[in-house]
């Protein structure tokens, strides 16, 4: 009886990753998956927060497709090592901050490591050559299985008979005529595959599963890193870019104001690290300080906290402000009106 | 077989997951981990990570803001 041959399948929650699997599960192969967070994913965080969102059915979108499939999955924090791609995408960005060439080369050169590490034989993808404008062209494929050292231990079964055999087919592990030949930004082959495995229910994220290729996330992270003066970034930073009206009424401070309770209460986990301000004669949002603050800077915060309380049409309105290293203040304050906060302070 | 505890209070799902993995990765068939977290995504992400790993989830309990997972480590394949 011949080895079983094992692959990992870099599994992202959507359809084609899910597909190439189970094409690789009919060929015999032992697969188990593999998905990185890099702490840009779409998946929960803002689910999790916002309260009208924690009615909603919620899954893990990769874990559902290993129970679908029957697989095992290794969910890897990659959130540290992840930095540098960000920061310094060697092939650039896509139409926004999303570096997904290198983001791609860095995840598979990880797989890599791990079937080298857990004695499997070759790594799967889910990429189909014109999917993606930027990472998946039938020119960026070769970058790929180059720059990440995986060269023909990676097969991606809905495309390989687009590409050159690879170690798996050459070797006769799996059969590149039960391979595809998918090609182009259409879901209907893929679509077709599912139903013909009986699958009907699957994530189709719009524009991927990263907050990178997210136009509004991407100018804030983008203002965080002008605001610095440098390119860096924490977890904690790139989590609260996700929450809240972000409003930076001066360049040396933004205010972070939280729109309903949940997301009231999630900000509330940052007060030691952050000058806070919230109304007191009125209910109000919990609003993160982000910057340094002088004496008119604390008033004029004070003044926008008001605006989105349910004062913002009195004459007046307490505001606690609750500084990082200072004695707690109240600043009576007239709420800002709407005209005079410029569109150019919402972020 | 021992118990051990997890705090993944304010962590945001998967990593509630990813921490519940690589405590798991360190104990012994049989052994137990309570995993105390606040996302509430955590409710369903912990089973089904179990589900596909061979775990057993043994209890799920809702105290306030809390939810507190106990899980018991699987045969290792």
């Amino acid at each position: 009886m011949s080895e079983v041959r094992k692959a990992v399948a870099l599994i992202s929650g959507g359809l084609d990753s899910l597909l190439a699997a189970r094409v690789m599960q009919e060929q015999g192969i032992h697969v188990e998956g593999i998905n990185f967070f890099t702490g840009f994913c779409v998946e929960g965080h803002t689910h999790a927060i916002r309260k009208k969102d924690r009615a909603r059915p919620k899954r893990n979108n990769a874990l559902w497709v290993a129970e679908q499939l029957g697989i095992k999955l290794h969910i890897i924090d990659i959130i540290e090592e992840y930095k540098d791609v960000v920061i310094n995408p060697k092939h650039g960005y896509g139409a926004n901050l999303n570096p997904c060439l290198d983001c791609k080369v860095f995840m598979v050169h990880k797989a890599k490591e791990w079937i080298e590490a857990n004695g499997f034989d070759f790594i799967v993808t889910g990429e189909v050559i014109g999917q993606r404008p930027k990472s998946q062209r039938k020119d960026t494929m070769p970058i790929i299985a180059a720059e990440s050292g995986a060269e023909d231990l990676l097969l991606r079964p809905l495309c390989a008979k687009n590409l050159p055999p690879t170690l798996p087919e050459r070797e006769g592990w799996v059969d590149r005529e039960k391979l595809y030949d998918f090609e182009g930004r259409t879901r209907k082959p893929q679509m077709a595959l599912a139903r013909q495995f009986g699958l009907e229910d699957y994530a189709q994220p719009a524009g991927g599963c990263c907050f990178l290729t997210d136009a509004n996330y991407s100018k804030k992270l983008a203002d965080l890193w002008q605001a610095r003066g440098e390119r860096r970034y924490e977890i904690d930073d790139i989590m609260l870019l996700k929450v809240g009206r972000h409003i930076r009424p001066r360049p040396h401070f933004k205010l972070i104001v939280g729109r309903e309770d949940g997301e009231n209460k999630f900000l509330e986990g940052y007060r030691k690290q952050f000058t806070h301000l919230f109304t007191t004669s009125h209910n109000g949002p919990l609003v993160l300080l982000d910057g340094e603050a002088g004496e008119d800077d604390l008033e004029l915060a004070a003044r926008v906290t008001a605006r989105y309380s349910q004062g913002r049409n009195a004459e007046q309105v307490d505001v606690e402000v609750h500084p990082l290293d200072g004695e707690v203040r109240t600043f009576s304050v007239r709420p800002l009106g709407g005209s005079e906060i410029p569109a150019d302070w919402h972020l | 077989m021992s118990e051990h505890r997890l705090d993944a209070r304010r962590l945001l799902c998967p990593l509630p997951v990813i921490r519940c993995q690589d405590a798991v990765a360190k104990l012994r068939p049989g052994d137990t981990l309570v995993i105390v977290c606040t996302d509430p995504g955590a409710k369903h992400d912990i089973p089904a990570w179990c589900r596909v790993n061979g775990h057993d989830v043994l209890s799920i309990e809702e105290q306030q803001d809390e939810i507190i997972v106990t899980v018991q480590v699987g045969d290792a394949d």
